[in-house]
C-alpha cells in the first residue's frame, strides 16, 4: 500500500457510518478510500468471537434504526443483507413471572383493557410525532442567524412539520417534548411492566433516568428512527451485525471505494487551513481533497487535527461535549438455550427487557450520578442464535445483553471492578433465568472503558455524545457546526458525533456525504 | 490566603499606598481592578503638564500580569495573539490584542518577552480561564503574577534624566519597547521603555517589598526635575492625546459583553496593522479573514471637533439627522490645542471628509445647552513628539 | 342581590394584584379569602409575641417594578431593602461568600479558585443575556403558537425577533440554556466544587428537579430575572415582612374602591348556561358576579371549584396531570440573640444575606434523590436568612428572626402521610445539621414553627405544598402554563379566569400573573359592553 494514488476523499473509520459515507461518495463518482484501524470492519456493529465457535454482536445487537435511504440507495439487499428476524416483540419481564409482550400496538399478557386502549392511543400519538421528525434525521441541520435560503427553508420546513400535526397534536407535542418520560407514562398508563419497559426504551443509551426532563425527546428521537424501518421493526441481520457491515462494505466496493483495514490514522494533515492529507500510523501520507472522519468529535479534533489549528471557543465546545458512556455489554456463550421462568422459546426469540418498573430504572440511574454502577441494572437481552444457528456450535447459544447503567467514570476504576460488575449483572439476569450461570462456556464484558479502548470511542459512548436537547440537531456536535463541515476546510465529520447521532442508522454518514458533494470539495474531487 | 479581613475590604492597597496616600492632598481616589488608586493628587492641570514638560510617576501595580512559561510559550502566544510573536526578540515589548473565535477583541495589552520560554502579558481585564483554555495541547503554563510585581510608570521628557540621576547605567541607550535589567539593592529591577502617555517614558517593575525603596529613590533622583506623582485623570488625558484606546471605555471585552452586537474586531478598532494573516493559525483568524472580505461594520477614528467643549459621550451625526456613531473618549488637548476625541462610526461614514457633527451638551450655570459641533476625521496620535522614539533618549 | 363585576378567589398577592388593577379600571371588585388574614403565601405573622415571621415566602425580587408603580404601592406602605451578600459554609470551617461589591466578590471566589474568579464576568454576562431575553415577556400574555389570530402572531413575531436579536451565538446559547441542567451550565464556566455549589441553590429552590436535571438552569434564571431598583438579580426584604407586599396591594385595592372579605371560603364557582354567575361560599351563601377570577392553583380551580361537567374533558385531564409537587419546607425561628457560625467572623457582611451549607453538586443531587424516594433530605439544602439583621422591626431589640427554607421535602412520605411527629423529626434533621455549623443555635431558640408541604397545603391552599403553584419545567412554562390552549388566563366558561402562579409567568412573589389576567379580563369586559 503506497500513497501514490491521490484519493478524492478519505474516510476515517470503517464503522457503519464510515462505510455508508464512503459508499455514497463512491457512488457519486469520487475516488474513495476508507481506512479502519481494526482488523475487522464494522466498529460497534461488528461481531466478536467470545468462545470457540461462539460469535456475538460486539456492541450493537438489534437493527432497527437503519435509514431507509441507506438501505435502498446502497442496494444493501443486493449486496447480501438478509434479515434473520424481523418485528421482534419486546418482552417486559416481571418479577413475579407475569411477563408482558409488547408487539407494536398489541399487548400480550395479563393487562387491563384500559391500558391496552391507552397504549394504542399513546403509541399512535407518539408515532405521528416521530413521523413528523423522521425526515429531519436524513437532512443537514440548518444554521441559525444565516441568510442562506437553505437554512431558512429548513427552519420553515421544521415549523410546518410540527404545524401539520394539527392544532391539538401540535400543542401536545410542544408540551411533552421537554417532559420526562416517567411523568408522561404515569399520566397515560398504569401497568408497571409496560411503563418500565417503555421508560427503558426512552433512556437506553442516554445519560438520563426516566425522571430526567428531556427523556420524552430521546424516546421520540428513537421512534423517529424506527419509523424509517417501517414494518421491519426490530430486526437481526443474518450473520449478526457483521451481516450489515459486509453488505455495506460490498456496496462501497461495488461503487469503487477502496477499503483498508488494520490501518490506523495518526493525524489529519492541515496545510494552509485546509485538510490536505491523512498521515497513517505507518508514516504513510495519503493526500486527498476531502477528509471525512467518523471518529468521535473529541478524537477527531483533539487528537487527529490538534488544537493548534482550532479556535479556543470551538475547543471549549468540543471538550464540553458530554460523551461519557453509560451502557455496558455482556455477551455469554452458553452450552444450551437459557431458561427464563415463564418464557417459552418464541418469547426468548424476542427482545427481553429487565426493567420491571420505572423506579427500577430510575434507581439504577441514580447510582451512576455518584460514579457507581447500578446494583440492579436495566438490561436488554437478545439471543441471536435463535435466529441464526450458524453463530454458535450445534446446540450452543449466545446471549447478548446491553446493560444500562455503567458509567465510564467509575469512581472505583473499572480495571478492578469489571468482574464484580459482571457478576451483579449475572445476578440480575439469573433472578429471571435461574441456572443460567451453569450454562456459561464463555463470557465477555465490555465496560465503557473497554469500549473506549476497543472501538476507539472517546468516553466509550455508543452515540459519541449524549443525545439530549442541548446536544442534538443544530447543536450537534457543537453549536454552529452541525452541517458536517468543520473549521478546517476540507475536513468533515460523518460519524455519530454529528447529526442525527448514534444508533446503527447510517444517516450521519449519508448526510455528510451529501454535504460534501454539495460543496466544492466534492465537485473538485469528482 | 485565610478567610477574613483581606477579601472583605472593598479596596486593596497597592505596594505604593503608604506614599501615595500621604501625597494625595486632593483626596480623590478611584478604583482600578479592586485597588484604591489616586485619581488626582493635587490638581489636574499641574499633573497633566508635568507629563508633557517634566517627569511624572504613576502607580501601575493593579495592572493584570500573567506569566507564560514553557517550551511552547512562543507557539502558544502566536496562537493567542493576532501579531506574530516570533518577531518579538527577548527583552522587547509589543502591544497586542487577542480575539475570540468570532474575531472580536477580548482585550489589548503588552507582551514582555523576558526570554525564549518566558513571557509576561499585561492587560486591563481578567482572562485566566481563556488564557488557560487556549493553552490546551501546549506546553505553556499561565500564572497570574499580578500581586508579585509592583510597577511605576515614569513618563515625561525628563524621565530619562531622572533615571540617569538614579544612576541606571546606559539607560539612555534603551530603545523604545526595549527592556533593561538593573539592580535595586540586591533585588532585580526591570525597566521597559513603554508607557501610556505617548511621550518619552519608562515603566519600572520590581518586587512589592522593594516598592517603597524604588519610590523613594526615584523621588530623590527626580527632586531637581520636578518629578510629580500623578493620578489617573491626568494619565487619561495624556493617553487620549496619544490616541490609545482603553478596554471598557473605547471597546468592551468581547466575552464580558451582554449584547453580542457590541463586540468589536481589531479592524473595527483601527488595529488592522496588528493582524498578521501570514503567521499561521491564531484564534479568530478565520472570522477575521471573512471580515476582511466583507469589510468591518464599524471603524474607530480620531476626531478633531470644532470649539473647545469636550465631546465625551456625544452622539455623532452625518448631516443633521442621521446618527452614525458615538464618541467614546474626548478631551480638550492642552498640548495639541485641539478638541480631540476617539469615536466609533459606522463603517461607511468613517471615510467622510465632511458632514459629521457631534451633539455636545454643555452645562452653562445649571442650564444644559445642546450644540452641534463640526467634526473632522484626523489621524492619530493627536500629539506625537519626536522624543518619544529618539535613541539615545534626549536629555533636557 | 347585588352583582359584582368581578369576584377574585383568594387574597394572595396575585389575586390582590389582579383585583387592584380591575378596581382601578372602574370595576366593582370583591376579593374572597378563606383565611382570617390576607396575603396567601406573602404574609407577616406574629406567631410568637414580639416576633414577625415571613412564614412562607421570605424575600422579594421578582415583584414587577411596573406593578409597584402602576398601583403606587410605596404609598400603601411598601418598602423594599436589598440585602447584602450571602455565603455557603463548609464542614471544615471555611466558607465562600457573595458580596455586592464586585471586587470583593471576585477576590472571595479567587480564594477558592483564581480561574473561576476570572470566569465570573463571562458567567454573569451569559445569565444577563437570558434575563434580557425573558424579562419583556413577563408582563405579556403568552401567544398561542398554534393560533393564526393576529395578536398571537404578533406575540410570536416579537419573541422571534428578540430571539434573532441575540445573534447566532446567542441563539444557540439560549436554546441550550433553556434545555440544559444547572450542573452542565456551571461546568461551562467553573471548575471548583464549592464555587459551583454556591451558585447552584437557585436552580432547585421550590422545584422537583436536581441540579443535574435538564431544565434546572431555567429555574436559576427564574430566580435571577427580578430586580431591586434596577439591579437585576438582586433580592431584598419587604420592610415589616412579606405581608407588607400584600398589605400594600390591599391598600391600593381599597383606595380604588375594591373590597376584601376574609373568612369567606369559596366552595364552588356557579356556572349557568355555560357562563359564570358567581360563587357559592362553604356556608351556602351565594354571591353573584359577571366574572370570576381564581387565584388558586390550576388543580384546585378546575378540580375543586368547578364541576367537571362544565369543562372539556381534556382540560380536566390536564388539570389532573398538572405537575404541582411539593418539595419544600420552612422553619421559622425566634432567637434570643444572634447565633455564631464556625469560621465566619461575626462582622462578616455576608451574614446579612442567604446562608447555605451545601458544598457540592453531589450533595444537592443526593438531597434530591431522598425526595424522589419519598423522604425528606437527610442533608437538605437550606436557604437560611436572618431578616432582622436588615430589618430590626421584625423582632424585639437584640433578638433575631431566622427563616430557613428547606429543599427537599416530599408532600407525602414513602412510609405514609405526614404526622406531627414526623414533622418534628424533620425539623430536628434541619436543626441538627445546622448545629454542626452554629453550635449555639439550639440554645438560642425561643420558638420554632416547622412547616412541611402538608402545612403549606392546608394553611395556604397550595396543592401538595408546591410554592410555585406548579413545576417550572418547560412543559409548564409560557404557552404551556398551566396547560396548552389555556395559557391566556381564560377558562372555557364565559367569565371564568385564572390569575394565580399556575399561569404565566409562574411562581415567586411577582404579581405578573395577576396583572396579566386583569388586562385580559378588562379587555373582555369592555368588548362585552360594546357587544
Amino acid at each position: 500500500m503506497t500513497g501514490d494514488r491521490r484519493y478524492g476523499a478519505i474516510v476515517i473509520g470503517g464503522g457503519h457510518n464510515g462505510l455508508v459515507c464512503g459508499a455514497f461518495l463512491a457512488k457519486a463518482g469520487l475516488s474513495v478510500l476508507i481506512v479502519e484501524a481494526a482488523d475487522t470492519l464494522g466498529g460497534a456493529a461488528r461481531n466478536a468471537e467470545i468462545a470457540e465457535g461462539y460469535v456475538a454482536p460486539a456492541c450493537a445487537h438489534i437493527l432497527h434504526l437503519l435509514h431507509p435511504q441507506v438501505r435502498a440507495r446502497l442496494k444493501l439487499r443486493r449486496h447480501g443483507l438478509r434479515l434473520a428476524a424481523r418485528r421482534l416483540p419486546t418482552v417486559a419481564l416481571d418479577a413475579q413471572g407475569d411477563h408482558l409482550t409488547i408487539r407494536g400496538r398489541h399487548l400480550e399478557g395479563v393487562i387491563s383493557d384500559d391500558d391496552v386502549r391507552a397504549w394504542r392511543r399513546l403509541r399512535r400519538r407518539l408515532l405521528r410525532m416521530a413521523g413528523a421528525l423522521h425526515p429531519f434525521l436524513g437532512r443537514v441541520p440548518p444554521r441559525l442567524g444565516s441568510d442562506s435560503w437553505r437554512d431558512r427553508l429548513m427552519l420553515i420546513r421544521l415549523a410546518l412539520a410540527v404545524r401539520r400535526l394539527g392544532k391539538r397534536e401540535m400543542r401536545e407535542f410542544l408540551r411533552i417534548v421537554n417532559m420526562n418520560v416517567a411523568d408522561l407514562l404515569d399520566d397515560e398508563l398504569s401497568d408497571a411492566r409496560l411503563k418500565g419497559a417503555l421508560a427503558f426504551d426512552a433512556v437506553l443509551g442516554t445519560n438520563f433516568g426516566p425522571r430526567s426532563p428531556g427523556s420524552v425527546l430521546t424516546w421520540l428521537y428513537r421512534l423517529a428512527g424506527e419509523v424509517g424501518s417501517g414494518r421491519t421493526g426490530l430486526a437481526i441481520p443474518q450473520g449478526g451485525m457483521a451481516g450489515l457491515t459486509e453488505a455495506l462494505a460490498a456496496s462501497a466496493r461495488s461503487f469503487g471505494a477502496d477499503i483498508w483495514t488494520g490501518t490506523a490514522v495518526k493525524r489529519i494533515v492541515v496545510e494552509g487551513d485546509r485538510a490536505v492529507a491523512v498521515e497513517l500510523e505507518s508514516g504513510n501520507v495519503l493526500r486527498t481533497r476531502a477528509v471525512l472522519s467518523s471518529a468521535d468529535p473529541r478524537a477527531t479534533f483533539l487528537n487527529l487535527v490538534g488544537p493548534e489549528h482550532l479556535d479556543t471557543g470551538f475547543l471549549r465546545g468540543v471538550r464540553g461535549i458530554r460523551s461519557n458512556g453509560l451502557a455496558a455489554k455482556l455477551n455469554l456463550a452458553l452450552d444450551g438455550l437459557p431458561e427464563f421462568t415463564g418464557l417459552d422459546r418464541a418469547a426468548l426469540a424476542g427482545r427481553i427487557v429487565i426493567a420491571p418498573d420505572i423506579a427500577h430504572v430510575e434507581r439504577a440511574f441514580d447510582q451512576t450520578k455518584y460514579g457507581a454502577y447500578a446494583a440492579e441494572p436495566a438490561i436488554e437481552i437478545t439471543i441471536p442464535t435463535l435466529h441464526d444457528a450458524s453463530l454458535a456450535p450445534a446446540g450452543g447459544h449466545v446471549l447478548s445483553a446491553v446493560v444500562q447503567y455503567a458509567p465510564y467514570g467509575l469512581a472505583a476504576g473499572w480495571e478492578a471492578h469489571r468482574d464484580a460488575f459482571a457478576d451483579r449483572v449475572m445476578e440480575s439476569i439469573e433472578r429471571y433465568a435461574p441456572g443460567l450461570a451453569r450454562r456459561i462456556v464463555g463470557r465477555q464484558v465490555l465496560t465503557p472503558a473497554d469500549i473506549e479502548r476497543e472501538f476507539r470511542i472517546t468516553g466509550g459512548h455508543w452515540h459519541h455524545g449524549d443525545l439530549a436537547a442541548d446536544q442534538i440537531f443544530m447543536l450537534r456536535p457543537v453549536p454552529g457546526w452541525a452541517q458536517y463541515e468543520t473549521p478546517i476546510s476540507g475536513l468533515f465529520l460523518c460519524g455519530a458525533g454529528a447529526h442525527p447521532g448514534g444508533g446503527v442508522t447510517g444517516a450521519a454518514g449519508m448526510n455528510a456525504a451529501r454535504r460534501v458533494l454539495s460543496t466544492r470539495h466534492g465537485k473538485d474531487a469528482g | 490566603m485565610t478567610a477574613g479581613a483581606r477579601h472583605e475590604a472593598p479596596l486593596l492597597k497597592t505596594p505604593f499606598h503608604p506614599r501615595t496616600a500621604v501625597l494625595n492632598q486632593a483626596k480623590q481616589w478611584g478604583r482600578w481592578a479592586g485597588y484604591a488608586t489616586v485619581a488626582c493628587f493635587t490638581e489636574l492641570a499641574h499633573e497633566y503638564f508635568a507629563i508633557r514638560h517634566a517627569a511624572t510617576l504613576f502607580d501601575v501595580s493593579p495592572m493584570k500580569k500573567y506569566r507564560i512559561s514553557g517550551t511552547d510559550a512562543e507557539r502558544y502566544l502566536n496562537r493567542l495573539l493576532t501579531r506574530d510573536v516570533r518577531k518579538l526578540r527577548t527583552d522587547r515589548v509589543a502591544y497586542a490584542v487577542w480575539c475570540n473565535d468570532d474575531g472580536k477583541v477580548l482585550d489589548d495589552g503588552t507582551v514582555f518577552r523576558l526570554g525564549e520560554k518566558e513571557v509576561l502579558l499585561m492587560a486591563q481585564e481578567r482572562h485566566l480561564a481563556w488564557l488557560q483554555d487556549s493553552a490546551f495541547g501546549y506546553d505553556a503554563t499561565i500564572e497570574d503574577v499580578s500581586e508579585a510585581i509592583a510597577g511605576l510608570a515614569l513618563q515625561g521628557p525628563l524621565s530619562c534624566t531622572v533615571l540617569k540621576a538614579m544612576e541606571l547605567d546606559g539607560i539612555a541607550q534603551l530603545k523604545p519597547f526595549g527592556i533593561a535589567r538593573f539592580d535595586l539593592s540586591g533585588t532585580p529591577l526591570t525597566v521597559s521603555r513603554t508607557g501610556y502617555t505617548g511621550d518619552l517614558g519608562y515603566e519600572l517593575w520590581t518586587e512589592p517589598d522593594k516598592a517603597l525603596e524604588l519610590w523613594d529613590r526615584l523621588m530623590a533622583a527626580g527632586a531637581l526635575y520636578r518629578l510629580t506623582p500623578i493620578g489617573s485623570r491626568a494619565l487619561d488625558l495624556a493617553r487620549i492625546e496619544a490616541g490609545f484606546i482603553q478596554a471598557n471605555v473605547d471597546f468592551i471585552a468581547a466575552d464580558h459583553s451582554v449584547r453580542m452586537t457590541r463586540q468589536r474586531s481589531p479592524f473595527e478598532l483601527g488595529l488592522d496593522w496588528m493582524v498578521d494573516f501570514d503567521k499561521g493559525h491564531f484564534v479568530g483568524r478565520r472570522a477575521l479573514l471573512r471580515e476582511r472580505e466583507t469589510g468591518p461594520r464599524y471603524r474607530l477614528v480620531g476626531l478633531d471637533i470644532e470649539g473647545s467643549k469636550p465631546a465625551a459621550g456625544a452622539l455623532v451625526y452625518y448631516g443633521r439627522a442621521r446618527q452614525v456613531g458615538l464618541v467614546t473618549s474626548a478631551a480638550w488637548s492642552p498640548t495639541a490645542k485641539r478638541n480631540i476625541a476617539l469615536a466609533t462610526l459606522q463603517a461607511p461614514f468613517a471615510d467622510k471628509t465632511d458632514g459629521l457633527w457631534a451633539e455636545i451638551y454643555v452645562n452653562k450655570e445649571l442650564k444644559w445647552e445642546k450644540t452641534a459641533a463640526r467634526c473632522r476625521i484626523v489621524t492619530r496620535p493627536f500629539f506625537d513628539p519626536p522624543r518619544r522614539r529618539a535613541t539615545p533618549a534626549p536629555d533636557f | 342581590m347585588k352583582t359584582h363585576d368581578v369576584i377574585v378567589i383568594g387574597a394572595g398577592h396575585n389575586g390582590l394584584t389582579a383585583a387592584a388593577y380591575l378596581a382601578r379600571a372602574g370595576l366593582d371588585v370583591l376579593v374572597l379569602e378563606r383565611n382570617p388574614y390576607i396575603g396567601g403565601a406573602a404574609v407577616s405573622r406574629e406567631l410568637y409575641p414580639g416576633f414577625t415571621y415571613s412564614n412562607c415566602s421570605y424575600v422579594s425580587s421578582l415583584m414587577r417594578p411596573e406593578i409597584m408603580r402602576d398601583l403606587d404601592l410605596p404609598r400603601y406602605g411598601l418598602q423594599i431593602t436589598p440585602f447584602r451578600g450571602g455565603l455557603t459554609m463548609t464542614r471544615d470551617g471555611d466558607y465562600i461568600a457573595s458580596y455586592r461589591d464586585r471586587d470583593m466578590h471576585r477576590r472571595e471566589i479567587a480564594r477558592h479558585s483564581p480561574r473561576d474568579a476570572e470566569s465570573y464576568d463571562r458567567y454573569s454576562a451569559a445569565v444577563m443575556r437570558q434575563c434580557r431575553f425573558i424579562r419583556p415577556m413577563l408582563l405579556e400574555t403568552p401567544p398561542d403558537p398554534t393560533s393564526l389570530l393576529p395578536r398571537d402572531l404578533r406575540g410570536l413575531w416579537r419573541i422571534g425577533r428578540a430571539f434573532r436579536d441575540l445573534g447566532p451565538a446567542g441563539m444557540y446559547e439560549t436554546i441550550r440554556f433553556w434545555t440544559m441542567s444547572m450542573a452542565d451550565f456551571l461546568d461551562q464556566y467553573f471548575e471548583n466544587d464549592l464555587v459551583k455549589a454556591h451558585f447552584t441553590g437557585s436552580s432547585i429552590i421550590g422545584t422537583g428537579l436536581g441540579p443535574r436535571s435538564p431544565g434546572s438552569a431555567y429555574v436559576m434564571l427564574h430566580h435571577h430575572m427580578g430586580e431591586v431598583d434596577g439591579t437585576i438579580g438582586a433580592w431584598g426584604y419587604a420592610r415589616g415582612g412579606m405581608g407588607a407586599i400584600s398589605r400594600s396591594l390591599a391598600g391600593a385595592l381599597e383606595a380604588a374602591g375594591g373590597a376584601i372579605r376574609t373568612d369567606a371560603p369559596v366552595a364552588r364557582v356557579i356556572v349557568r348556561k355555560r357562563r359564570v354567575a358567581g360563587v357559592a361560599l362553604e356556608d351556602g351563601e351565594e354571591i353573584s358576579a359577571r366574572a370570576v377570577v381564581s387565584g388558586m392553583d390550576f388543580r384546585r380551580t378546575v378540580l375543586q371549584a368547578m364541576e367537571p361537567g362544565d369543562l372539556p374533558a381534556g382540560l380536566v385531564k390536564a388539570a389532573r396531570n398538572f405537575k404541582i409537587r411539593g418539595s419544600s419546607g420552612k422553619l421559622n425561628i425566634a432567637l434570643d440573640g444572634m447565633p455564631t457560625f464556625r469560621g465566619v467572623p461575626a462582622d462578616c457582611p455576608a451574614l446579612a444575606g442567604d446562608l447555605h451549607v451545601t458544598e457540592t453538586i453531589e450533595e444537592f443531587e443526593r438531597a434530591y434523590d431522598d425526595w424522589k424516594n419519598g423522604r425528606w433530605s437527610r442533608r437538605p439544602y437550606v436557604d437560611l436568612m436572618i431578616p432582622s439583621l436588615t430589618d430590626p422591626t421584625m423582632t424585639p431589640p437584640g433578638k433575631h428572626y431566622m427563616s430557613i427554607f428547606v429543599q427537599y421535602v416530599p408532600p407525602e412520605l414513602a412510609d405514609g402521610p405526614w404526622t406531627s411527629e414526623k414533622r418534628d423529626a424533620f425539623g430536628r434533621t434541619v436543626i441538627d445539621m445546622l448545629s454542626e455549623y452554629s453550635p449555639d443555635l439550639k440554645d438560642l431558640i425561643l420558638h420554632m414553627e416547622v412547616r412541611t408541604p402538608r402545612e403549606l397545603e392546608e394553611e395556604v391552599g397550595l396543592t401538595e405544598g408546591n410554592i410555585f403553584q406548579g413545576e417550572l419545567t418547560l412543559d409548564q412554562l409560557m404557552f404551556n402554563r398551566p396547560a396548552p390552549g389555556y395559557a391566556q388566563y381564560r377558562l372555557p366558561v364565559r367569565g371564568m379566569y385564572m390569575c394565580g402562579s399556575s399561569t404565566h409567568p409562574g411562581g415567586g412573589v411577582m404579581g405578573a400573573p395577576g396583572a396579566n389576567a386583569a388586562r385580559e379580563i378588562i379587555a373582555d369586559l369592555r368588548a362585552g359592553k360594546r357587544a
